[in-house]
């Protein structure tokens, strides 16, 4: 008896291959980006592994080919987030050293509070220019893992997780004073750093 | 006169919560007199929008980005 199950699986397994194919393309994104919460290799690993499980169980929730990558990283934020949580209460999550000065910091800046000249801001162009290029997304990266390790963190919970200043306080434990002083800090380091290798890239 | 160091603060604190008005008098009116300190505020507002696309599969949506 023919069986029209079979052309139906069929078209299901390749549509999982394709499926399985673009993921495993996004991978060291999604890597990257674990890295930079997690600060470990082998958990970003985990978390990437248990995302891209969670993407492929939940794929028929996933409606539409638009917008799959984003969905992808929305199921990763969850698990890293889990792993964060998890870390708190397990008392792994170091706690933030943050009232010293910043002497990367201090060195942008004169005594009397303007900028140095070597630290000038230069105009990087037209920002929608900036944002679609590659070379912007790898200076961008390079930067991000440069940053110190809880300033990284607080950074990327609040731009890259969207968490709030509030929730990132009860995650971490600190005081939201503290949250923009760390915010404060990281973009001046993020601005001098991809400032450094955008302007570069572009004329090298 | 708020200086550069400061400005830059209230430059990233606008983007965690309202400013008083006398946060954002002070840090217009160094802005209107200092070019570095409007590209650091550019950069800035760059930073949050690249944040917000990343990982999106460069879908062009473009949102005014409020200022």
């Amino acid at each position: 008896m023919e069986d029209p199950a079979a052309s139906e699986g069929d078209r299901l397994a390749n549509q999982r291959s394709t499926r399985l194919e673009h993921l495993s393309s996004i991978r060291p994104k999604l890597v990257a980006f674990a890295r930079m919460h997690l600060r470990d290799s082998a958990m970003a690993e985990d978390a990437v592994q248990e995302a891209l499980m969670a993407a492929i169980e939940k794929d028929a929730t996933f409606a539409g080919r638009s917008g799959y990558d984003t969905w992808v990283f929305g199921i990763l934020k969850y698990k890293i987030l889990d792993i964060m949580r998890y870390q708190k209460r397990q008392g792994r999550l170091q706690p933030l050293d943050d009232e010293e000065s910043d002497e990367v910091i201090d060195r942008q800046f004169r005594k009397n509070g303007r900028w140095e000249a070597r630290s000038r801001p230069a105009s990087w162009g037209d920002p929608d220019a900036v944002v679609e290029s590659q070379h912007f997304w790898k200076v961008f990266d390079a930067c991000m893992i440069a940053l110190p390790e809880n300033t990284a963190r607080v950074f990327s919970l609040r731009e890259l997780m969207g968490l709030s200043t509030e929730e990132i306080c009860r995650l971490l434990e600190i005081r939201e004073n503290n949250c923009w002083v760390i915010l404060h800090r990281a973009r001046l380091r993020l601005r001098q750093c991809i400032e450094k290798g955008w302007l570069e890239g572009e004329t090298s | 006169m708020m200086m550069c160091k400061e400005a830059t603060r209230l430059m990233s604190l606008k983007h965690e919560r309202n400013l008083t008005l006398q946060e954002r008098v002070s840090l217009r009116f160094h802005l209107s007199m200092c070019g570095a300190c409007r590209q650091c505020d550019r950069q800035f507002t760059l930073l949050r929008e690249a944040c917000r696309r990343y990982g999106s599969d460069h879908r062009v949506d473009h949102e005014d980005d409020g200022r």
